[in-house]
């Protein structure tokens, strides 16, 4: 089964790394990762995609949380989400085909975004069935290059994944629900 | 006030507390180590190898309780801490390995001496920085402190290039340190803490099985309370012997591959397990699939991560040890399993002979480690290398106080013994600290012998001399058919190496000189290295075969039983 878990990590070097280095020790399979910037100054947001049974799932969300670089981690695999997925696709296409794949790709949603003689390269956002479909539709022109940039995903409603450190309120209770308490007065001894 | 870089982490070590670094120098630390002399209240011990320092370092947090340091230089330097590190982390230890690395221009030019050291610490500890400002240093240290002893403990790297020890910063210590990545704190949850207290109130047979968690929180008393309060049972990982008094009429030992077997039968048995601050390790608990499929698995423990890793946990209690133990108590019933207790009663009694100390004429390890450990107070310190020894040595050892016993218990590192101990002495320079060593472990790290005699650290080296990496010759013996490859060891002369150290050596060869050999090496103030000559070909038991389930533990064929092969 495929896993989509958000996590919101800190902006700072070397972090893809441990999150690479912890699927790869733990054994977990990516089929995605998609990497941005977010709202906030500072937090990255990763969408992983993984393969894997139940307690794959939950392994993966509590050891990625156990990483210090990594702030808050949400599955949102059954949560009501928008999902989406990019992808540029150069496809085959002569002059006379123009019509019939300009058909296709409204049917799609897609858009044009490069045209010449032979060929059109095509932009698509799409859910994962919406995509799978399009590329099952195109391929019979010729499909010269295909990139995709990796699911994200996205509450509905007023519900977010955020962290926001100018809201002094949130963040304490995001804390104090997480047991994120700001402690640790220094100097640190343990008791 | 301005400083460079190097007073800067000086002044950060004291500020954490760390009063001691056990070090080795080299090119990109030199500015560090020239200021040195001007920060008396840190000492710095020169270790024989970048291992033992952080071996050294372990074996201090381990003994005291306290945040350990170890230093190296990059490239080589640093590389000969993995082992260490990787040590500490399996077995959560609150530590700090500071290495030096290249200058920042030459970071990444593949330049003399240039590991990607945090590259290679990334899986193997709990957080690891590379500082690229000498302005950062104070808040990192600060965080890496934090980190290191907070929450479930673990070793934290900070990696330095050399021209940032040189650049002069502003020394300002952080008032707090806020991590919002990390839960070092976990709030107790009370739904959590009524589903645990509903099913051990309604356990028949209940089970504890007290780990390293309950040592490193505090939390002995604690434990004590509630096995008590609850009449129930407690078994000890090999790394949470000493949490509860191994003479408590509750306490029974510990379970797993090299449990007892009432132990085992006691885990494979009960009705209600209750996993205080353990991993729910193979070692422990047998075959996974097998371990007890019926017992109902309530699990307290601070790193949410361990409920469920291995085995289906039922009520999951996410906190420190401690904290959980003083809300669950209270809200547990009052209770007595006395037919259940007098059941793992009746099987210790009548399995006794499993784990016979052998009485032929010939000397044992078991007899040797029963008898340090009679011999000396309550308050002995016992380090130990890994192998059949330490099995030994956790089975025929008393253990009354958490942090007693250090032992490589995740990693299993084979060479921890000598420099752990060294550790230990220095942390706790008023014990008597007894390394147990195995011949091959002993051979690995025996450098730290000269440390010893420049520091004058007085640990007791107990070399259980049985010419054999023993455990594997077990193992071979056992699992092989007899087909004994590469253990049998030709060993050198350990009283010329106790010699050429300049240290006092005894060699046992008759049992009854034993007790005398260990009465002696007491009254010695220095390092003593003992070559006790022990059978060769021993085998500890009762034994869980590797990939077996607890009920398959096996004992010692008859003929095997309590006497001298
Ligand atoms: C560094 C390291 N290398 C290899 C091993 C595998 N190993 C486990 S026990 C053992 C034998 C230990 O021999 P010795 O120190 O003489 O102790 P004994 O079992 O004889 O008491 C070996 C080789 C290990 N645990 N650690
Ligand atoms: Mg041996």
């Amino acid at each position: 089964m495929k896993h989509t878990v958000v996590a919101l990590v800190e902006d700072r070097p070397g972090v893809l790394n441990r999150v690479a280095s912890l699927f790869r020790r733990r054994g977990f399979n990516i089929d995605s990762l998609a990497v941005g910037t977010t709202e906030e100054v500072g937090i990255s947001r990763m969408t992983i995609v993984v393969d894997g049974a139940e307690g794959i799932a939950d392994q993966v969300e509590k050891q990625l949380d156990k990483l210090i670089d990594v702030i808050r981690v949400e599955d949102m695999t059954n949560a009501e989400a928008v999902v989406r997925e990019l992808a540029l696709i150069k496809v085959r296409c002569a002059t006379t085909q123009r019509h019939e794949v300009r058909d296709l790709i409204e049917i799609f949603r897609a858009h044009i975004v490069d045209v010449s003689p032979d060929h059109l390269m095509v932009e698509i956002a799409a859910e994962q069935d919406r995509m799978d479909a399009f590329l099952v539709n195109l391929r019979p022109y010729g499909i010269l290059e295909l990139v995709r940039t990796g699911r994200v995903a996205m509450l509905r409603g007023t519900g977010t994944t955020a962290v926001h450190e100018d809201e002094p309120e949130a963040i304490e209770r995001f804390h104090m629900e997480s047991g994120r308490l700001p402690e640790g007065k220094l100097p640190y001894v343990s008791d | 006030m301005k400083m460079s870089g190097a007073d800067i982490v000086l002044e950060c070590l004291k500020k954490v507390g760390i009063d001691t670094v056990f070090g080795y120098p080299g090119g990109v630390v030199l500015p560090l180590y020239d200021r040195f002399p001007a920060h008396p209240e840190v000492r710095h011990i020169l270790v024989r190898h970048e291992q033992g320092g952080g071996h050294a370092a372990d074996g201090y947090a381990r003994a005291s309780g306290r945040l350990g340091c170890a230093l190296a230089t990059s490239g080589p330097g640093a590389t000969n801490l993995v082992t260490a590190i990787t040590t500490a982390m399996m077995d959560s230890v609150p530590t700090l390995f500071v290495t030096g690395n290249v200058s920042r221009n030459l970071l990444g030019k593949d330049g003399f001496q240039e590991a990607d050291i945090t590259g290679i610490t990334t899986p193997i500890v709990k957080h690891n920085y590379l500082v690229m400002r000498a302005q950062d240093l104070a808040y990192t240290f600060a965080e890496a402190a934090f980190i290191a002893q907070s929450g479930r403990p673990g070793p934290v790297h900070i990696d330095i290039p050399k021209d940032v020890f040189q650049e002069e910063a502003e020394f300002e210590w952080p008032t707090e340190v806020k991590v919002r990545g990390y839960a070092a704190n976990p709030r107790i949850d009370p739904d959590m803490i009524a589903r645990a207290a509903d099913i051990i109130d309604a356990a028949e047979r209940p089970l504890i099985i007290a780990g390293h968690g309950v040592i490193l929180s505090n939390a002995s008393d604690e434990l004590r309370a509630f096995a008590e309060k609850t009449g129930t049972p407690v078994l000890n990982t090999l790394l949470g012997l000493g949490s509860i008094r191994g003479d408590h009429a509750l306490a029974y030992g510990m379970l797993g591959m090299h449990g007892s077997y009432e132990a085992n039968h006691a885990a494979s048995n009960a009705d209600v397990i209750i996993g205080i601050g353990n991993r729910m390790d193979d070692r422990a608990l047998g075959r996974f699939a097998d371990f007890n499929p019926t017992a109902k698995i309530v699990h307290i423990d601070i790193d949410a991560a361990e409920h469920g890793k291995n085995i289906t946990t039922h009520a999951p209690v996410l906190g420190d040890a401690k904290r959980v133990l003083q809300v669950l108590t209270p809200a547990v019933k009052q209770n007595t399993h006395v037919e259940w207790v007098r059941w793992i009663d009746d099987l210790r009694a009548e399995h006794a002979y499993s784990m016979q100390i052998p009485s032929g004429p010939e000397i044992s390890v078991q007899y040797v480690v029963n008898r340090i450990s009679q011999i000396n107070d309550e308050d002995l310190v016992i380090v130990t290398g890994v192998g059949q020894h330490q099995m030994w040595a956790a089975q025929h050892m008393k253990f009354t106080h958490p942090h007693q016993l250090i032992t490589s218990g995740g990693l299993g590192t084979m060479g921890f013994e000598v420099p752990a101990a060294m550790g230990a002495q220095v942390a706790c320079p008023d014990a008597t600290v007894w390394s147990i060593c195995g011949d091959g472990g002993f051979q690995m790290t025996f450098q730290e012998l000269a440390t010893m005699v420049d520091e004058h650290l007085p640990v007791k080296m107990a070399i259980m001399n049985n010419g054999y990496l023993g455990m594997v010759r077990q193992w071979q013996e056992l699992f092989y058919k007899d087909n004994y490859v590469s253990v049998a060891m030709s060993q050198p002369d350990f009283m010329k190496i106790a010699e050429a150290y300049g240290i006092l050596g005894i060699r046992v060869t008759e049992k009854e000189a034993v007790d005398d050999a260990i009465r002696a090496a007491n009254s010695h103030n220095g390092p003593v290295l003992l070559d006790f000559q022990v059978e060769a070909e021993g085998n500890v038991w009762p034994m869980v075969p590797a990939g077996a389930s607890l009920r398959e533990t096996v004992e010692a064929p008859r003929e095997q039983q309590g006497v001298n092969r």
